[in-house]
This record gives structure tokens, C-alpha cells and sequence, in this order.
């Protein structure tokens, strides 16, 4: 199978802290990935390492590795440059426009394309996956409660037609019913538009049910890749992360 | 309520917005006609102020970067398009464009600050920026130093090829100064409307969603401050010739802090809010509070009280304190200001049911 982004033995480092120790994932095209793990991981460094968007401007960027997308390195581009290649996120606690209009909020996705007939089109589609958006669409989206601010962060994130769609933690700060609509609506926007996913998570146990392949993430490191049915049977992340006792079944 | 798009982005939002500028507008044209002419001379201080403000809210309303140099980049408006006409020979119109731009270049080199500091740590340094360009003015001959310079005669046409058309009057004045705001204002209202202006509102909200979604944030911080700066250019060229003569003096902190109050007034990130908050706080401060001690009871009791319990001096200070304490009103009970204020009336006059049976029916 075909690796859409490719990080080879990244290291990134908070000022003189090792963040990330030789990280090497592959996400494969047209699959869902779910990256796990505690708090303090190093989860979202890697999604900010990727996106070249960590708080120091000028050094971020890895210190060591490197980052493939569509077997095309990347780890020396600018943010807008890496959008434009394709690469959509919706950063962590969403981060929102919150006074801007819904609309104009999924206008600012489309910031990198050029077209406004195309630009039109996509947001009929991301209206048609997100009804709720359309009803809201003159409001300032500051209003919105937490998942429809969620749903509005994934839209806008679609229209800037990722290849591949990064989202942090879609689940912080919300019940689990909306937990399992989003993680339902990221199942469909994979099937439908062949999209590929890479989905940071903490809670375990919806991500295991959701992904297709999943990758453990401690103190910087990757020390578990697999397929969640292999996750799920581990010892020690169904102690860690899926609160069984081992004794129990699977 | 906005259907479209293109109604959104369109100069004004719908017809009965349209209608009501156009009466604006025709109302500032035909001021000449009623108004006696002493009047124009703070009705172009405040155009001046207005512009300023407009240009200043696109920074501190867009971008959320408060500015407290931005005398600075006034008084390099002033200076230049006085001096580019001086020393260079360079007719009117060019030379205030030209300062403009001086003065956006300016902007640009304050914006770079931008991209490291945040918050109260930008301010400051737009704050020393603001303090150093006046003490280099003052210490320059060229600039005329303390003493100041004598702006030459206001001349619309091109004076070397024999073309020549001086206002004098400032009345005349008006007119030009009334057009220039106007253009200024409608380009303000479609850098915000548009692709550019979202894109400030969106660093303002959040940086990091700003950033991936592409938008390169050192290239739009300073931008903001560029287009800003132009706009204090702008109006810092006529301000110069609303007084004709002047020196470094006026350019200070407090005139800097002036416009900032101004924009807050009338309401951050509105451009009809900038106008209004502008026209109020030039007339408060060079007409009403300067002449207070003439109303006739209230302003000899002010004295009074002044003189007995505070200074002798009389009531030279007033403004300071008036605008002051406007300043703490508009922050605890409406933060959106003048703006905030028209959206509230205009909130109960749509909510008033005008004819109850329809009301009911529906």
C-alpha cells in the first residue's frame, strides 16, 4: 500500500526539550489513522511539526528526519506552501473564527484556492455533510455550541480539498454521543471521498472502533503501529488506555 | 439578514444602508450652504481625525495589534507631503500619495515587531517608535526643527506647467478633503469585506488556525500595519494644512492615545462607528470642553468649583478628564461603542411588532 505522508526519524525540540524522539509513522492513502496516547505524548507536536506551525516561527521545523507527503519532502515549507500541497488540519480545541460568520469562517478554508465558482460548489458539499451549518450560516460563529463549532472546524478544514485531513482531539470537550457523530462523519467523508484521515485521539476506545491502523505514541516516542484489532488484544494498552483488566476476554 | 454572499461583500450591504450614506453624503455636501464658514476649520480637523481613526481601526479592529505610535506615522504624512511639495517642487496630489506611502513603509518596519511580540509588548514598541520620530523631527533642520514649518499654499493643479488652483478658503478645503475621506473609507470598507480583511479578522481570532489554513502571517501582520500606517499618512498630509503652520509639538503621546480613544468610541472594526467617534471626540475636544467656561451658570459653576477645590488655573484640563471618564462608560457598558449603541436601537426598532394583527397572524 501507497504511504501518502511519510515521517522518517523526526526530532523536534520545545527549547532544550526533546519533544519528539525519532518518530517514524507512514499513513497510508485512503485510510483512517488514529494516533494515541497520553497527555505530554508529543500527539499534537507531531501534527504541528508536520504543518510547520509550532510557536517559534523560524525553528519550526524538525532538527533531524523527514517528512514525505505524496513521496515529496515537505519538512522545508512554509505552512501555506503545505496547505497548497494538501495537507488540512483542524488544530486542537478547534480554534474557530468566533467572530467571524460560519460562512466566512468556511470561506477562510477555501484561503488557499483561487476559483470562486469551484469554491461555491464545495460549500454546498460541506453544507451537505454538515446540514446544521447551513441553518447557521449568518451567525457569528463564536455562538455555535462545542460540536457544531467542532463540525464547522472539520468544514472549513474540507474546503481547502485536503488529500489528507489531520484532525487534534475532535473528541475534547464533548459527550460521547457527538464524539460517535463526528468519528461518524469522518468514517464518511473517508468513504465518500476517498479521503485520507489522520486522527489524533486520546479516547481509546472510540478511535480503536473508528481506525485502520493506529499508532501509540509515549514520551515522544512511537512504541506500538498496528491494526486496532492487534491494539485491542495488547496487554498493555488495553490496561493503559481501555481500562480491562487483562484477565478479561476480549 | 444577509442572503448571499455577494450582498456581503458588496460596498453596502443592502439598499436601505445604500439610501442612508447617500443622505450622509448629501448632507456633508450641502454643509457649505447653511454652515458659516468659521466652522470648517474643525470640520476638516475632524475629516483628518477620521481618516486616521479609519486607518487605525483596520489595524486594531482587524488584526487586534493596538498602536500607540500612530502620531508618529501622522506626522510623517505631515512632514512629507509638506516638504515633497517644498523641496522637491512636487505638486499636491502626488506628494500626499507619496507621503502615504513613506509613511506605510514606516508601518512596514513597525510591523516587523509584530511578528515576535504580542499584546502590551507591541504597543510599547509602536509606543517608542511614536516618541522617536518626533525628537528626530525636532532635531533636524531640514524638518524645520522646533520652531516648525509653514505649509505652502494648497494648489490642486501642477504650478511649474502653469496650471494652477489654490484652495484658500476652508471651505474649499472641505470639498477636497471631504473627497479624499470619502475614497479613503470606501476602500477601507472593501479591504475588509474581502479576502484580505478576513484574513486579518482570522489572525486576530486565531493565529494558529490562521496559520494552517495557509495564510502566511508575517506577510499579513505587517501588511496591516503597512495599510494602516498609509491611511495615518494620509490624513497626517491634510492635517497639515487644516493648520498650516506647525511644529513637532502636536505629534505626541497623548494625540496618539487621542485616536486610539476615538476608535473605541466609535466602535472597533466599524467604519461608520470610526467616523462617528472621530467627528465626536475632535468636537468635544476642540469645541464644546474648550469653551465650557462660557455656557453661561453651567460653565461658571464648573469654574468655581475648579478653583476652589482643585487648581486656579481654570479649566484648561477638562478634556483630559471628560474624555477620560467617556473612555470608562463606553468600556463597562458598551465595548463595541457608538457602533454597539446604533445596533442596539436598531435592535429594538426591528423587534417592535408594526402592526399587531399581522404579528399575530404569523
Amino acid at each position: 500500500m501507497k504511504a501518502l505522508l511519510k515521517l522518517s526519524g523526526i526530532e523536534t525540540w520545545h527549547g532544550s526539550i526533546c519533544a519528539l524522539k525519532h518518530v517514524s509513522l507512514e499513513v497510508f492513502q485512503g485510510q483512517i489513522a488514529v494516533l494515541l496516547g497520553p497527555n505530554g505524548a508529543g500527539k499534537t507536536t507531531v501534527l504541528k511539526t508536520v504543518m510547520r506551525s509550532l510557536y517559534d516561527q523560524k525553528r519550526a521545523q524538525p532538527e533531524k528526519g523527514s517528512i514525505e507527503f505524496e513521496g515529496k519532502r515537505i519538512d522545508r515549507l512554509k505552512t501555506g506552501e503545505i496547505v497548497r500541497r494538501g495537507i488540512g488540519c483542524v488544530p486542537e480545541g478547534r480554534e474557530i473564527f468566533p467572530e467571524l460568520t460560519v460562512r466566512e469562517n468556511i470561506l477562510m478554508g477555501a484561503y488557499t484556492r483561487r476559483g470562486g465558482k469551484d469554491i461555491r460548489a464545495d460549500i454546498e458539499t460541506v453544507y451537505r455533510y454538515f446540514p446544521i451549518l447551513r441553518e447557521r450560516k449568518d451567525r457569528q460563529a463564536g455562538y455555535l455550541s462545542g460540536g457544531e463549532q467542532q463540525l464547522l472546524a472539520i468544514a472549513r478544514a474540507l474546503m481547502g480539498r485536503p488529500k489528507l485531513l489531520m484532525l487534534d482531539e475532535p473528541s475534547l470537550g464533548l459527550s460521547p454521543m457527538m464524539t460517535r457523530e463526528i468519528f461518524e462523519i469522518i468514517r464518511s467523508i473517508n468513504l465518500q471521498e476517498g479521503m485520507t484521515v489522520l486522527v489524533i485521539e486520546q479516547n481509546a476506545n472510540i478511535a480503536l472502533q473508528y481506525a485502520h491502523y493506529v499508532f501509540l505514541l509515549e514520551n515522544g516516542r512511537v512504541v506500538h503501529a498496528g491494526k486496532p484489532e492487534v491494539m485491542k488484544r495488547d496487554k498493555r494498552v488495553r490496561e493503559a488506555y481501555l481500562g480491562s483488566s487483562d484477565n478479561s476476554s476480549p | 439578514m444577509k442572503q448571499d454572499h455577494y450582498a456581503d461583500v458588496g460596498l453596502f450591504p443592502g439598499k436601505s444602508t445604500a439610501l442612508g450614506v447617500l443622505g450622509f453624503i448629501l448632507f456633508l455636501v450641502s454643509l457649505p450652504l447653511y454652515l458659516p464658514e468659521y466652522n470648517f476649520y474643525l470640520l476638516n480637523l475632524m475629516i483628518a481625525h477620521v481618516i486616521i481613526v479609519v486607518g487605525l481601526n483596520i489595524l486594531a479592529g482587524g488584526t487586534g495589534q493596538i498602536s500607540l505610535g500612530h502620531a508618529g506615522f501622522f506626522a510623517i504624512g505631515a512632514y512629507g507631503t509638506v516638504l515633497l511639495m517644498q523641496k522637491l517642487g512636487i505638486p499636491f496630489i502626488p506628494a500626499l500619495v507619496l507621503a502615504g506611502f513613506i509613511a506605510a513603509f514606516f508601518g512596514f518596519v513597525v510591523g516587523l515587531p509584530a511578528l515576535k511580540l504580542e499584546g502590551p509588548y507591541l504597543s510599547i514598541a509602536t509606543l517608542a517608535f511614536g516618541l522617536a520620530i518626533t525628537h528626530i523631527i525636532g532635531h533636524v533642520d531640514i524638518f524645520g526643527g522646533r520652531t516648525g514649518i509653514q505649509a505652502p499654499p494648497l494648489d490642486l493643479g501642477i504650478p511649474q506647467w502653469g496650471l494652477s488652483y489654490v484652495l484658500s478658503s476652508d471651505v474649499q478645503k472641505y470639498w477636497l478633503f471631504l473627497v479624499v475621506a470619502l475614497l479613503m473609507a470606501a476602500g477601507a470598507r472593501n479591504i475588509m469585506k474581502t479576502r484580505v480583511g478576513r484574513s486579518f479578522k482570522a489572525i486576530r481570532d486565531s493565529n494558529v488556525a490562521a496559520g494552517v489554513m495557509g495564510i502566511n502571517l508575517p506577510a499579513y501582520k505587517t501588511l496591516a500595519f503597512a495599510v494602516s500606517a498609509f491611511y495615518a499618512g494620509i490624513a497626517g498630509g491634510l492635517f497639515g494644512f487644516v493648520l498650516g503652520f506647525f511644529n513637532p509639538e502636536p505629534f505626541n503621546l497623548v494625540l496618539s492615545i487621542t485616536f486610539l480613544i476615538m476608535a473605541v468610541v466609535g466602535g472597533l472594526s466599524s467604519i461608520a462607528g470610526s467616523v462617528a467617534g472621530a467627528a465626536l471626540i475632535t468636537y468635544l475636544q476642540f469645541s464644546l470642553l474648550k469653551n465650557i467656561d462660557e455656557i453661561p451658570y453651567f460653565g461658571t459653576l464648573l469654574t468655581s468649583i475648579s478653583e476652589r477645590w482643585f487648581t486656579d488655573e481654570g479649566l484648561h484640563n477638562i478634556d483630559s478628564i471628560v474624555l477620560g471618564i467617556i473612555m470608562v462608560i463606553i468600556i463597562i457598558f458598551e465595548p463595541s461603542g457608538l457602533y454597539g449603541v446604533w445596533l442596539r436601537i436598531k435592535g429594538y426598532v426591528q423587534k417592535t411588532p408594526r402592526d399587531t394583527h399581522k404579528a399575530g397572524e404569523v
